[in-house]
């Protein structure tokens, strides 16, 4: 909502300039998103009357004027205007100054005629967006005069950014009533007298539903001048106000608006048809609006019907078959209270959003029919003439918004605010706005105006009492808190460990979306997600993420596409299972890693990422919780994942995420041009532990064996060392595989694996006999388990 | 016979000679050795008169000494040479660096939100969470936006079929945790928040940090302190702040927060307010006994300021170079 404060001075003028005016805006809840200053730069330009029009010699656009700037001496200037016409007043620039669209003005020769000034259009001042020749001032403009003086400028626009609870602030009138509340500087409503009717006339109007039509104020106003054109303040104030002029008719109804906060509508009475009928629409009704879209509106939405139909959108927009035109002489104005109800979400409906619709959902003063008719119609009949008929005005009061009392305690205020405000103060301040204030026991009986929608309950009139009397008086009380101490729970991992064990094995961290692309997330559902969103950004933004792997290797390929080599990324993040009507969301941790294991050093020879690289990464996270020794890597066909280099990982028999390599395909589909390997786990299944339970430490020595035996190629090393293991029990502390060997010396599928065996007790010195029968029994267990054969 | 200074004293040069340990034993060996000179000498004491034995003896045991002495001494010379010119060998070039990897880092949002956490739970605030997936009550009904209230629009809601939506605030955990947990309640709720709106300054995707407490007694004032005292927490020093009156639907009143920035530029940073009754009811908490106030911040914003970011979007382009900048 743009207010012009030259606007706004006419009808409260408080001690303040123009900045302070801003800051107490902003700090009235009426934020100031921007401040433009119009007019800026006209210093040196005046009123000029051109007295005469002449034939440039050598050019026939051009004419050189004799023009006078309020002294004797005449200045001649050539003008290419094609509207100069002797005796108009128009804006005189003179050599010397710069205009405000950069021209720099100097004395010159236009085609050898001397020229000592230049007649200027809107365009050139900075005060239009268009114009067809120069500024055509009124004849009463006193030559000589400052323009800037003469227009009352510079003036400044305040855009401000309403919140949805202040209806009443969309107009003059309305910050006026703000600001005078705050200030204590009087209310300067300008006249508004009722017109006289001076004919009879009027157009029939029925109301057969009052629910929806509370207040309808309308007048007939006929034989205006239709060649009437809208004056300059009249122009200005719209413009100013980001409004363009139009006709008088239709920047009568936009002033009226703007000032006054009540949309109005003009129709061509002479194209009603028979009687003006605000009524629901049928279900499918078509109509032509002014902005010559036909639209079939709801059965949920009012419409202004004539005996032709519907013939436009109550309180959204005029129709195209009754609107004003250049030839229009008779004219309908129309000023109706559509309530809040009937009008929430139409416009919307329609895919639109009107001047008149934004105040008519937030809720239009139901007392300012009558007046703003009142007003249009004095400013029509001074613009273009006519003779007016009567005002008519329905009212249905049953229907019109009611305002009951609202209690406030004097306690409540001081309770909620934690600031003692005096009783002057609050009632001060309360009837500056308007609202009427009778005491009682407790405090005060309120009840707010017809032009407040926001004050229904006692705490809205805090909330009053505090915006006017300051935040700034509220003082900084900290809170008393029952603080108990809380658990910190070693049941589950905390992610931040997680994210710090990460961070230290060279992993950065990313944030992708949560919505991504559905050939991207198809790898991840079974049978296709059902978390689609109706709305998304794009096709590449719509289904909610069953994964955050095609998040990472996205984020991946753009690295190594910014020439990243080695690219390590984690993600920390909710992916989304299950049906629209019972969503599960289930945090997860993710991993991918490309490039070299290592990054390039002299050190160590250069390798590229494999599979037991990231596999030491997940198993330090798994190693955060307790007793992680249950998990195991079963091999997993998962289409995202490169068969034979992927596995599912399990604890307890629960799986709990997969390992692996990105499948090639998928890598290719997301542009990842390299080898990738990525983790992802259930954060909650994974990181689930418990606190630790200390075991004593043995105080005698290990002693170590060694076996290297044959077994076939497609038996696991977990296999292997799990039948190590259970061999001896008792004496086994550990089982490491330390070698693995195929080629030259052992026959085509089978394999060598060298295992060592760890043995300790811990309440004495094993011996070399029971070393020698636990070795015994693990070759025993591996030859009955695998047909291991003892390798020399 | 030699006398027996000349033995010692052919014996400390061939001992000075001695190039290393090798040489050394043998010249201990050609004196001291089983066969050695002094040792014959001691071995043929016993041919001599009984008178003399002693005194020759000594003499030719402090020889023995003395050689002895001269060994070791010439032995710990060259063990030590020997070992500095082992160590030399050794030398390595301490300017090359060292091997393995370096550390990688945490999201700037992550970090600016774990120290968010921080000092909140510092002060005994819980950490609570909620679904992203939200429904038309949490994210809006229950927070006094009704349906068609024109609130609904600044949300850029994005919606599934059927109704379910992506929440837009983090304040649905407010009903969450106060329908879960009752009042007095005194909780922070930080996570992913969804608007439908893309542009340089907007991402459809940002997080945000809600806060709540509600006990009996808390007034604005309370409010008042609590953020000041976060902001100065957050940023690590003195700051000023303005609160300015502004709206939400689920608080009354509601106020914006600017902080005093550099050239005297006040920027936003926060929204708050007096938890409006209407919400405490839906939450089925009594606002004539507890009163509370809620507070909402969009983390990037702080993470931007406090870490000079100047375009959102890098937050989740994820680019290393980017990253790589917090550790």
């Amino acid at each position: 909502m743009k207010i012009v404060e030259s606007w706004l001075r006419e009808w409260v003028d408080p001690d303040l300039d123009s900045n302070a005016l801003e800051q107490q805006l902003t700090m009235l809840g009426l934020e100031v998103d921007g401040v433009d200053k119009e007019g800026a730069g006209l210093d040196g330009v005046t009123v000029a009357e051109v007295l005469e029009v002449g034939k440039h010699p050598d050019a026939d656009r051009l004419s050189v004027c004799k023009v006078s700037a309020g002294s004797e001496q005449t200045i001649d200037v050539v003008c290419g205007a094609p509207n100069v016409t002797a005796g108009m007043k128009s804006p005189l620039a003179v050599p010397g100054i710069t205009l405000p669209n950069g021209i720099k003005l100097r004395k010159s020769k236009i085609r050898g005629v001397a020229s000592n000034g230049m007649l200027c259009s809107a365009v050139e001042l900075g005060l239009g967006e268009e114009a067809d020749g120069i500024l055509a001032l009124p004849d009463d403009a006193p030559a000589g005069m400052p323009l800037t003086e003469y227009l009352g400028l510079p003036d400044t626009v305040f855009d401000l950014d309403l919140t949805p609870n202040r209806g009443d602030c969309f107009s003059v009138l309305g910050v006026a009533r703000d600001i005078s509340a705050l200030t204590g500087s009087p209310l300067k409503s300008p006249d508004i007298a009722p017109v006289a009717a001076s004919i009879e006339d009027t157009l029939p109007v029925e109301i057969p539903l009052p629910a929806g039509c509370p207040s309808f104020a309308g007048r007939l106003i006929r034989n205006i001048d239709p060649t009437a054109r809208s004056p300059l303040w009249l122009v200005e104030r719209l413009r100013r106000s980001g409004l363009r002029g139009i006709s008088p008719v239709v920047d009568i109804t936009n002033f009226v608006m703007l000032e006054l906060g009540q949309p109005l509508h003009a129709y061509d009475a002479a194209r009603v048809q028979g009687a003006i009928r605000p009524r629901l629409a049928r279900q499918g009704e078509k109509v032509t609006l002014l902005d010559e879209k036909q639209v079939a509106v709801n059965d949920d939405t009012l419409v202004i019907a004539d005996d032709s139909g519907a013939i436009g959108l109550a309180g959204i927009m005029g129709g195209l078959s009754t609107a004003v035109s250049d030839a229009t002489t008779d004219v309908f104005f129309e000023a109706a209270f559509w309530p809040q109800a009937f009008m929430a979400g139409r416009a919307r409906a329609y895919g639109m959003h009107t001047d008149a619709s934004l105040r008519f959902e937030r809720g239009v003063d139901f007392e300012g029919q009558g007046r703003a008719v009142e007003r249009a119609t004095e400013l029509l009949l001074e613009i273009a003439g006519g003779d007016a008929g009567p005002l008519v005005h329905h009212v249905a009061e049953s229907h019109l918004p009611q305002r009951a009392p609202i209690s406030l305690r004097r306690s409540r205020v001081v309770q909620l605010l934690g600031l003692e405000v005096g009783d002057d103060v609050i009632t001060g301040i309360l009837e500056r706005l308007g609202l009427t204030v009778a005491a009682n026991e407790a405090g005060w009986e309120v009840v707010a105006p017809s032009y407040r929608f926001d004050i229904t309950a006692e705490v809205d009139l805090i909330e009053e009492i505090v915006r006017i009397h300051g935040y700034d008086a509220v003082p900084e009380t900290t809170e008393i808190a029952a603080s108990p101490l809380r658990t910190v729970t070693e049941s589950v991992v905390d992610l931040d460990r997680v994210a710090a064990t990460l961070v230290a094995r060279d992993f950065e961290e990313a944030i992708t979306y949560s919505f991504i692309d559905e050939h991207s997330n198809a790898p991840f559902v079974a049978n296709g997600s059902d978390l689609v969103l109706s709305n998304p950004i794009s096709s590449e933004m719509s289904v909610m993420r069953a994964s955050l792997l095609p998040g990472l290797a996205s984020s991946a390929a753009a690295n190594t596409a910014r020439q990243q080599e080695r690219v390590r990324l984690f993600e920390i993040g909710k992916s989304f299972h299950g049906s629209l009507a019972a969503p599960e969301e289930v945090v997860r941790i993710a991993a991918i890693a490309c490039g070299s294991a290592m990054p390039e050093q002299w050190g160590t020879r250069a390798q590229a990422i494999d599979f037991f690289d990231i596999k030491s990464d997940l198993m330090a996270l798994l190693a955060l919780a307790e007793e992680p020794s249950d998990i195991v890597f079963q091999s997993l066909e998962h289409p995202a994942l490169q068969p034979g280099q992927s596995a599912a990982v399990m604890r307890d028999g629960h799986k709990i995420g997969v390992i692996g390599k990105l499948h090639p395909r998928v890598a290719k589909s997301l542009e990842l041009k390299r080898d990738a390997f990525v983790f992802e786990l259930d954060a909650l299944q994974a990181l689930a532990s418990t606190a630790p339970v200390a075991r004593p430490v043995s105080r005698f020595p290990v002693i170590r064996r060694d076996i290297a035996v044959i077994v076939k190629e497609d038996v696991s090393g977990d296999e292997l060392v799990q039948a190590v293991a259970a061999a001896a029990p008792d004496l086994t502390r550990d089982v490491r595989i330390f070698d693995i060997y195929t080629g030259p010396g052992i026959e085509a599928g089978l394999k060598s694996v060298a295992i060592s065996l760890i043995l300790q007790e811990t309440s004495r010195t094993l011996t070399d006999d029971d070393a020698d029968a636990a070795q015994a029994a693990a070759v025993q267990k591996l030859r009955d388990t695998f047909g291991a054969e003892l390798r020399d | 016979m030699q006398a027996l200074s000349e033995l010692v004293e052919a014996a400390a040069s061939e001992i000075d000679a001695a190039g290393d340990l090798a040489a050394l034993d043998a010249v201990r060996v050609s004196y001291l050795g089983k066969k050695g000179e002094l040792t014959v000498r001691l071995k043929s004491l016993s041919q001599l008169p009984a008178e003399e034995r002693p005194a020759a003896g000594q003499e030719i045991n402090r020889a023995k000494q003395e050689v002895m002495g001269r060994i070791n001494a010439r032995r710990e010379a060259l063990e030590s040479a020997a070992l500095e010119e082992r160590l030399a060998k050794d030398a390595v070039d301490v300017t090359l660096p060292g091997r393995g990897y370096s550390i990688g880092g945490r999201h700037p949002v992550s970090r600016a939100m774990s120290r968010i956490e921080r000092i909140f739970q510092n002060a005994g605030f819980g950490v609570r969470s909620g679904p992203e997936i939200e429904d038309d009550f949490h994210n809006f009904t229950a927070l006094n936006i009704p349906e068609h209230h024109p609130a609904r629009a600044m949300h850029d809601t994005f919606y599934f079929p059927g109704g379910k939506l992506l929440r837009t605030h983090t304040s649905p955990v407010q009903i969450r945790s106060m329908v879960k947990e009752g009042a007095p309640i005194r909780i922070i709720a930080p996570g992913r928040v969804y608007r439908c709106d893309s542009d340089q300054t907007h991402t459809p995707m940002f997080h945000q940090v809600e806060g709540l407490v509600v006990d009996r007694g808390i007034s604005f004032a309370n409010l008042k302190a609590v953020l000041h005292q976060f902001v100065e927490a957050y940023f690590e020093r003195r700051a000023e702040l303005r609160f300015r009156p502004s709206y939400f639907p689920f608080t009354e009143p509601s106020a914006e927060v600017d902080v005093l920035w550099e050239e005297g530029k006040w920027l936003e940073i926060l929204g708050c307010g007096m938890v409006h009754p209407n919400v405490l009811e839906a939450a089925g908490v009594d606002p004539e006994e507890f009163t509370g106030y809620a507070f909402g911040m969009g983390i990037e914003r702080l993470a931007m300021l406090r870490y000079g970011v100047t375009d959102l979007r890098t937050f989740f382009e994820n680019d290393l170079r980017f990253l790589r900048q917090f550790r």
